[in-house]
Order: C-alpha cells, then structure tokens, then sequence
C-alpha cells in the first residue's frame, strides 16, 4: 500500500489508458496519432507491471526490469515508425493510413 | 598379395570421363582422344599386371584358384543383413573379362582416333567410350548382384548413349531407343529376380550366393509358386536380363539394329564386351543354376542353340556387312550360352563352362577385328552395303588380311583361336545332347559360309565403279587391326582349361579328333560353297534365291519378328492397355487434382476480399479476436 492508495486504483488507470490506447488505434487515421496511441498501450503495460510487482511480491526486481525493457523497446519502435512514416510521406505527401494500402490482395 | 590397386582399373576411365566430359570442349578435339587413349592403356596395364599377378603368383592355394576381395565399402545399409556393397572382386572370370574389356577397348579407341577423326563431336565420343569402359569394368568386378545391377544399367546407358551417337539421323535415334527399351524390358526381369533373390536369401553377396553349400538357399528352394519353385523364377528372370543385354531370341531385335552407332561402338559394345554380359552373368551365378536349378540351364541352352541357329540364318541374306556382323555376333553368342548350359560343375564336367568363356575371350578377338575390319572398308568405300563393294583386296592390303584371319577364326579353320574354343563347346554339347549338337554342327557351316560370302563379296567379286579409289586407311586404324589379327591367330593356343573352370580347379581338356575333323570339314564345305557362289559374281546365286522363293523372304525379313513386335504393342498393348490408362490418367488422376485445385482458387477469389489492405482493419479483426479469446478463458475458467 503506497500512502494509502489501494491496487485497484492503479489498475483502473492502466486499464482505461489501454482501452483509450486501443480505441485510438482503431479510429484515428493520422500515423503519428496512431503510434501515440500504441505508446499508450505501452504504458499501461508498463503500470501494471510495476505496480503488480509492488504489491505483489515487493522483495523482487522482475517487473521493474520488464517495464525498463518495454520503455527501451518502445523507444526503438518509435523510432523505426517515424522512420516509416517518413519515408511514407515522402511517398504519398500524406500520412493518411488509408492510403498505405499498396500489400492488398 | 595385395591387390588394391585394382581399384584404379575402372577408376582411371571414369576419371577420364569426367574429364573429357566436362572440360573436353576447351581443348582440341584430338587431345581428348589421346587423353582418353592413355588413361585406357593405364588401365590396360593394369588389368595385365592383374592377371599376371593372379594366376601365376598368387596362383593355386589348395588345387583352385581363390576368389580375392581387393577392395569393398558398404554403399548403402538397408537393414542390419541385407546391404548393398561396391568393390573389386577378383576371380578367374573377373581376371579373365578385365583383360578382354581393356583390350579390346584400348583398340577401339586407338582405332577412333583415326576413324573419327574431324568427326563432330569427337571428344563427346571419347568421354562416352571412357563412361562405357568404366561401367563394364565395374559390372564384371562386382561383388555383389546388386552393384553389378548398377552397373549392368550403366553399361545400358552408354550404350544407349553411343548408338545414338549421330542423334541427328533419325534411324540412330530410333535404334539407340529401341536398344534402350528393349534391354530395359529384360532388366526388369532381373531387378525382380535379385529381389526375389534376396528376399528369401537375405543376401546380395556373390561370395555366399555362389557356394552351393551356403545355407542361405533352404527357404527358397523349399518356397514354390506355380508349380515352380521360388529360385527357378528367380533364376529364370535374372537369365531374362541376361538374355536381353546378350541380345537372345526373342529380345534380340535391339542388336542389329544398334549398328546404326560408329562401327568402333559396334565393335567395342555390341560385339566384344556388353553383349557378352548376360553370358557373364549367367557365369558369375552358374554355380546357383547347376545346383538347385538345372530346368533353368535346359532353357539357356535351347534359347543359346535356338538363337545361334536362327541368327545363323538371317546372317546369310543379309547385304549391310555391319548387320551380318550383327547377326553372326547373336549366333556366337548363342554358341557361349549354349556351352553354359550343357555344362557340369566339376572337373572334366565343367567342360562347357569353360569352353563359353575360351569362347567369350576368342571371341572378342576376331568379332572386334571383323567390327573394326568392316568400319575401315566402310571407311574407304563409304557405303554399308555389300553390293556396293568388291574387288577391294587391291585397294586395302592390310584390312584384307587381317579380315581374311578373323573370317578363318570364326569359321573355326585350325590354327586360328575360332577353332579351338568352338570344338570345346561342340565337345560339351556332345556329351549333354545330340540334338544341340547336331544343330551347332550345322550352325558352324553356315557361319563358315556367310562369313566368307562376307569376305568374297567384299574383296574379290566384281569391281564397281567407286567415285573416288579407295585407299588404305591410315596406321592408327591398320595396327589395332594387326595386333587383334595376332590376337585371332594365337589366343587359341592359351591352355584356358588350366585357368578357367566352373569349380575354379584347373584341369587338361582333351582333344576330340572324331569331333573336330567333321566341324573343319563342315566349315570349308560352307567356305567352298562361298568360294563358288561368290568369288566372281554367279547367276546361280539369283537362280537360287528364286528357288526358295518365299521362304528367302521370310529369313531376308528376319522372320518377321520385328513385325510382331509392332503388332503386339501397338495394335494389341497400346489399344487395351496404354489407352485406358492413358484416359484414366488424365481424367480420374488429373481430374481429381484439377478438381481440388478448381475449389481452392474458388475460394480463396471469394475470400480474397476480406484482405483489404487497410491497416485498421487488420488492427480491429485482431483486437476483437484478443477480447474474443481471453472472454472464452475467462468464463470457461470460472
């Protein structure tokens, strides 16, 4: 118990940034908005894990590593997509993701 | 005394092989020739200093002489007994037919670089000649059924390879795949008498397979299948290959016309040494035959007497030199097979036995002269055909003598080697039954006679008018000639008896006068015969002809037998069989496949949709079938 605030708490966080995260994903149609909202998800992730790990077995490292990890990770994810979504818009002058459907059928 | 060596005999042709075969182009034609002559005058050494070696300084253990594995490596494992090996294995045959295959060999190919010589595609015939060398060396020193199988169908190839040498012409594309057909045919006959073979004795090894003590016999002489026990099948398909390589009634019909190759290919492949496989093979497995199957041994002498007899025949009306060559190739054949089976199997008994491979070895002498005595007339006449041809005694000196040797030997004329091996089968025959007899005496007048109906119609006769004077061909095509010509006039004197028998014990066959005399006197009646008909041209000869009529035109068409081939396949096999299965094939085979692959395309054209290419999408299929998944987990689990 951090100052009296109880899991769920956290947890209800997490989940509601997840969910934002997902239903930003699903409708926006920008790219960059796009891989805001994976950021999201990310983090949510990321709140779990640390928070799960303080409450749950508060003598342990392992979720504090993964969440380091999820952070280096998204780091070099973001970094990769910009990159994409560069050279994307070098292609169509847009970065509409209704536009990037070139690999159909 | 160690022979490993051995290994390199056919080794250094296959070398070759690769060699010219791959790199051939590069250089100029002629130096694939020298490069393929040398590596076979390495292996011609070696198989002399092999057989020297083995007879005369390892030499009898025991009153017989040993059968040596130089050389074995287990190629394939199949189960913990049954394996299949490659190596050399020396025995009297194996010594005997390494001498015969490389030198006769070694002369053809010192005779092609004269006869081919500018030919197109001269350095692809050398790399085949070397292939052909290598797959007969390893088929006689096999050790095993299995690998002389291997090599029995690589022998096929080259030979399929060499008759369509000139695979522009069409008749050379034809004869090379009839050859091939034909012997396939036969082979397959073969490959289910090993496996029969080896299913019941668990072996493929000559070593076991040939000692009739072994006890791998006992299932299988026991098992019977229609009246016939299971190794008389056996016994009898492995002779059907042997028949079709050896070219016997009735699967003779690839023979001549096989001679559509290069005469240096007839003379190596199709006189000397493949077609005298099957002769071999019935050889190598001769003490399986004597002892458990000797019904086995009846057919190969009357399909032997018949084939000699009937060849014998057709030889005498034939006009192209190259196909009596062809046809008198059967008969003396005939003659070998026969000689295996009236053979015994100890001592003195064994008599046939060894007068079939005095025979072979003889044989491969005066046919391969005869073959390379014909190729350098053709050479200088151009022309296949004897009525185009004569008076060429004046014109080609060297080729007419050593013709006239080789005619001498065949017709079995003393001293020539002809004679000698001949009268031993006679002798054989004799002993086993007067019918073969009476049958070979008859088929060694004829064969006096067409050999110099050959020889007179050729050489003397009258002269036509040639476009160009004939010349003599030059000396690497006239000295093969003279050392087989040596070879034809002396290798009788060899005392075979006391290197080759059927239980390996040497012994002293006698001389039969009471047999001999009338088969000398039989053949120069033939010879006579010939003199009179054919010395200066005669009208008795067309008289003649009109006298038998149509029973000359039947033996002119060689029975027909070709004829019935055709009829048989392509009336009555391509009609019943080849077309219902044909029709099958394509409509319930193919059918059902092009029906799968019908609804499949058809499908996935109406499912193809759903790939939008729309990232979202992709995103929210996912997402649903995420929350789809864990609700599943989640309410099964509670």
């Amino acid at each position: 118990m951090i100052y009296g605030i109880p899991i769920t708490h956290f947890l209800i966080v997490s989940t509601l940034m997840f969910f934002i995260g997902i239903y930003g994903f699903l409708t926006r149609r920008n790219l960059i908005t796009m891989l805001m909202s994976i950021e999201l998800i990310l983090n949510s992730v990321n709140i779990n894990f640390v928070v799960f790990n303080r409450y749950l077995y508060p003598d342990q490292l392992q979720g504090h590593f993964f969440a380091l990890f999820i952070i280096a990770i998204a780091a070099a994810e973001a970094s990769v997509a910009i990159a994409l979504i560069i050279n994307i818009y070098r292609r169509y002058t847009s970065i509409e993701v209704d536009n990037v459907n070139e690999l159909k059928h | 005394m160690n022979y490993s060596y051995t290994i390199w005999i056919p080794l250094v042709p296959l070398l070759v092989f690769l060699f010219t075969g791959l790199a051939g182009s590069r250089f100029k034609p002629m130096i694939s020739g020298l490069i393929g002559t040398t590596g076979l005058l390495v292996s011609f050494l070696l198989s002399l200093v092999t057989a020297w070696k083995f007879f005369f300084v390892s030499g009898l253990s025991g009153g017989a002489y040993s059968t040596i594995i130089a050389a074995r490596t287990t190629w394939l494992q199949l189960t913990d007994y049954l394996k299949i090996d490659l190596g050399v294995m020396l025995d009297p045959i194996s010594v005997m037919m390494l001498v015969v295959i490389t030198t006769v060999s070694l002369m053809v190919h010192i005779y092609s670089l004269g006869y081919m010589k500018g030919e197109r595609g001269f350095e692809r015939f050398y790399s085949f000649l070397s292939l052909f060398t290598f797959s007969m060396l390893g088929l006689v020193v096999a050790t095993n059924i299995f690998q002389m199988y291997i090599f029995w169908e690589l022998v096929g190839v080259s030979s399929y390879l060499l008759i369509g040498f000139y695979y522009e012409r069409p008749s050379a594309v034809a004869a090379s795949k009839k050859a091939f057909i034909v012997t396939r045919f036969a082979d397959l006959g073969f490959l289910i008498g090993i496996l029969l073979l080896s299913f019941y004795t668990k072996t493929f090894d000559f070593a076991e397979l040939t000692n009739p003590q072994s006890p791998v016999f006992t299932t299988i002489t026991s098992t019977s299948f229609m009246g016939l026990s299971v190794i008389t099948w056996a016994m009898l398909l492995i002779f059907m290959g042997g028949a079709g390589k050896s070219a016997m009634f009735p699967l003779h019909i690839w023979l001549p016309d096989a001679m559509e190759g290069p005469t240096p290919v007839s003379a190596l492949i199709h006189a000397a040494t493949m077609v005298v496989a099957g002769v071999y093979l019935v050889a190598r497995m001769f003490p399986v035959y004597i002892a458990y199957t000797p019904g086995a041994l009846t057919v190969i002498a009357w399909v032997g007497g018949f084939t000699s007899l009937f060849a014998a025949a057709i030889a005498c009306t034939q006009f192209d030199i190259k196909r009596v060559l062809a046809y008198s190739t059967l008969s003396q054949i005939g003659y070998m097979m026969l000689a295996l089976g009236v053979s015994g199997y100890e001592g003195e008994h064994g008599l046939g036995y060894m007068a079939s491979m005095f025979h072979l070895f003889t044989h491969a002498m005066f046919k391969a002269l005869l073959f390379l005595g014909a190729g350098s007339v053709i050479h200088a006449v151009h022309s296949n055909f004897m009525n185009e041809m004569g008076g060429l005694r004046k014109y080609l000196p060297v080729t007419h003598l050593t013709f006239l040797v080789a005619c001498l030997a065949i017709s079995g004329i003393p001293p020539f080697a002809g004679f000698f091996s001949k009268d031993e089968i006679l002798v054989a025959a004799w002993q086993h039954n007067r019918l073969l007899f009476s049958m070979e005496y008859l088929v060694a007048g004829l064969t006096a006679f067409y050999m110099f109906r050959l020889y007179f119609g050729i050489f003397w006769n009258k002269t036509p008018h040639y476009h160009h004077t004939p010349h003599e061909s030059p000396l690497t095509m006239t000295l093969p000639l003279v050392f087989l010509a040596l070879g034809s006039a002396f290798t009788g004197f060899i005392p075979f008896g006391s290197f080759i028998s059927a239980d390996h014990r040497p012994f002293e066959p006698e001389m039969h006068l009471n047999i001999a005399i009338p088969s000398v006197l039989i053949a120069l009646a033939g010879i006579f015969i010939a003199f009179i008909l054919y010395r200066k041209e005669n009208p008795v000869v067309a008289r003649f002809i009109n006298i038998l009529g149509s029973f000359h035109k039947v033996v002119y068409n060689k029975f027909y037998i070709d004829e019935v081939y055709l009829f048989v396949t392509k009336r009555i096999l391509f009609n019943l069989v080849s077309r219902p299965v044909a029709w099958f094939d394509r409509h319930i085979v193919d059918g059902t496949m092009n029906g799968i692959a019908r609804v499949i395309s058809f499908t996935s054209e109406k499912i193809k949709g759903l790939q939008s290419g729309q990232l979202q999408h992709y995103a929210l299929a996912f997402v649903s079938g995420a929350i789809i998944l864990v609700l599943i987990v989640l309410y099964n689990l509670s």
